[in-house]
């Protein structure tokens, strides 16, 4: 599926947290409550999408693209018209005190988001390969037809994977804006990280995700302190240009 | 064709008489953007209306087209024309690499895939400082303008005849021999290849025109704000435009994007003059998903459908 407003929603998840936190709510709490609602969210799009484009089956491909194309703008300008252009914070407890850990201090905010988000990626590991409906999404993106023969309906998987792909944005974009100010512009340069993390670690992999996530991490914040903050933004969409010519199978890929 | 010629010529003869009547420069200052919105929707429309590839990158080969007119002004004081021509060979050289890319890439990594090279070369742009990196770079036009008098005019009537040559390329394609090709490739590539279509070089030639006519309409750019800086040059906003204009007019014909360009782009200026330009924005978006959605085959497929209703 094309589903390139996922970004987008991640940012819209950090800006939703934003508003709760701003009636007092721990932002991490914000996250798990937006969970159910941005499920619903979910749902509701990828049943408009079906029923607009796949249902159909009348050349989906380009219009979808565009689709989700579309839906990401308007979240963008939405946000920039109720928000501002501005970077927007939250406060919380554990944000601005830091660990130590002998000689290194470690800000708390960054092992809080830290350890949320390899629970996250844990719990979600599971269930893709545990659970009946987990190993069902896994297979819809193989094969459909067989899912289908197998007698269970590819259309509601990928609209429970959609929901719940939506649900993980809230959560994330909480630990986004734990993490550093947010701004609606951020969806850009998170289509080039979640889709160079997502090529590189080959698609369904989710303990390549890790890998990926680690090493285009760290090559991020190589380039920043030896060319300058303003070589970043190139570094996500490089690897990714790079791995999508050369393997775009992706590093754990078959 | 010879219809065509014609309409394309009395167009030409209609702009450059337009000064004799039209006085105020707003109007052309105006047109000028909607003149460019033609060309770029047109364009990519080429490869993505006809070919099926949807390039996520026009702002790539726009901005490449401005800086590389900016770099040889700034360099060699090379007149306008040399400007654009220089523009469109270094864009079509950029479409003939991603060009390239539809060898492994297909839907929506291909899009992916061009919005990385438009960030990428924003990033390089960014740091380079001989065209201003960041900061931009204020332009001085020339003190003397070959015609019309004013320079606004002038480059008004430069993007007419950047307009022309487009829609006339890509009619040129869409009737061709070429054009049945790109059609076939979107609509089955592996089939297409076995039944003997050159897939490869139809789509280099489809992404090497498409890009080089991205160029042409961004070299003049520059000259037309007297500034240039990466951050607009690069915008999301070139390929939102590019991608919703041929979607809503109707990507199938050559009519299509001109229709959607004309349209969406007076709109937008509309609304930039009487709201605010992030609205202006914002419209784009709602009338894409609008058009996606209900109406698939644009504004001449809403014609198409009425017609054959009205003659039952």
């Amino acid at each position: 599926m094309p589903q390139v407003a996922h970004p987008a929603f991640l940012v819209m998840g950090a800006y939703a947290t934003y508003m709760l936190a701003g009636y007092g709510i721990d932002p991490l709490l914000a996250g798990l409550l937006l969970m159910p609602v941005f499920f619903v969210f979910g749902l509701g799009v990828y049943q408009f999408y079906y029923s607009t484009f796949e249902g159909r089956g009348s050349d989906q491909g380009l219009r979808g693209i565009a689709f989700f194309f579309g839906v990401a703008f308007i979240v963008q300008v939405g946000l920039i018209l109720a928000f501002g252009v501005d970077q927007q914070l939250v406060d919380a407890s554990y944000i601005g005190s830091s660990v130590e850990f002998g000689e290194m201090r470690v800000p708390q905010r960054m092992l809080v988001a830290f350890g949320v988000a390899l629970a996250l990626t844990a719990v979600l590991a599971l269930y893709l390969s545990r659970t009946f409906t987990g190993r069902a999404i896994k297979a819809v993106a193989q094969d459909e037809g067989a899912l289908r023969l197998m007698g269970a309906n590819p259309v509601r998987i990928k609209r429970w994977a959609f929901g719940i792909a939506t649900a993980t944005c809230a959560l994330a974009g909480a630990l986004l804006i734990i993490v550093g100010p947010v701004d609606p512009n951020l969806d850009r340069l998170y289509i080039g990280r979640t889709f160079c993390v997502v090529v590189l670690a080959g698609l369904g992999s989710m303990s390549g995700t890790l890998v990926a996530g680690l090493i285009l991490g760290i090559a991020e914040s190589i380039v920043l302190s030896t060319a300058g903050t303003s070589w970043a933004p190139a570094v996500a969409f490089g690897i990714l240009l790079v791995v999508l010519g050369v393997r775009p199978a992706g590093l754990f890929g078959r | 064709m010879l219809r065509f010629a014609i309409g394309a010529l009395g167009v030409l003869g209609l702009v450059a008489a337009l000064p004799l009547v039209v006085h105020n420069e707003y109007w052309f200052f105006a047109g000028y953007v909607v003149l460019q919105l033609i060309v770029l929707a047109t364009a990519w429309n080429i490869l993505g209306g006809y070919a099926g590839y949807v390039n996520f990158g026009t702002g790539a080969f726009f901005a490449v087209g401005a800086y590389t007119a900016v770099a040889l002004y700034k360099a060699f004081a090379l007149p306008l024309g040399l400007q654009i021509l220089a523009g469109a060979a270094a864009s079509g050289l950029l479409g003939f690499g991603v060009g390239m890319l539809t060898l492994r890439l297909r839907g929506i990594f291909f899009s992916i895939a061009t919005i990385a090279v438009a960030i990428v070369l924003e990033t390089v742009v960014l740091n380079w400082h001989y065209v201003g990196g960041a900061k931009g770079l204020p332009i001085l036009r020339p003190a003397e303008t070959p015609f019309f008098g004013s320079y606004t005019v002038w480059l008004f009537f430069v993007m007419t005849v950047i307009a022309v040559i487009a829609v006339g390329a890509a009619r040129y394609v869409e009737t061709s021999w070429i054009g049945r090709g790109l059609r076939a490739i979107r609509d089955n590539e592996g089939a297409a290849e076995c039944s003997g279509v050159p897939t490869l070089k139809l789509k280099l030639a489809a992404a090497t025109l498409s890009g080089a006519l991205m160029g042409a309409a961004g070299a003049p750019y520059a000259q037309y704000l007297s500034f240039i800086e990466p951050t607009s040059s690069f915008s999301l906003n070139h390929a939102v435009n590019a991608l919703a204009m041929p979607i809503i007019g109707g990507m199938g014909h050559w009519m299509g994007p001109v229709i959607g360009a004309v349209l969406l782009g007076t709109l937008q200026q509309v609304v930039t003059v009487t709201v605010s330009s992030e609205v202006n924005v914002l419209v784009v978006g709602v009338m894409l998903v609008v058009f996606v959605v209900a109406a698939p085959e644009g504004i001449l497929g809403l014609v198409k459908r009425w017609k054959k209703a009205s003659s039952k």
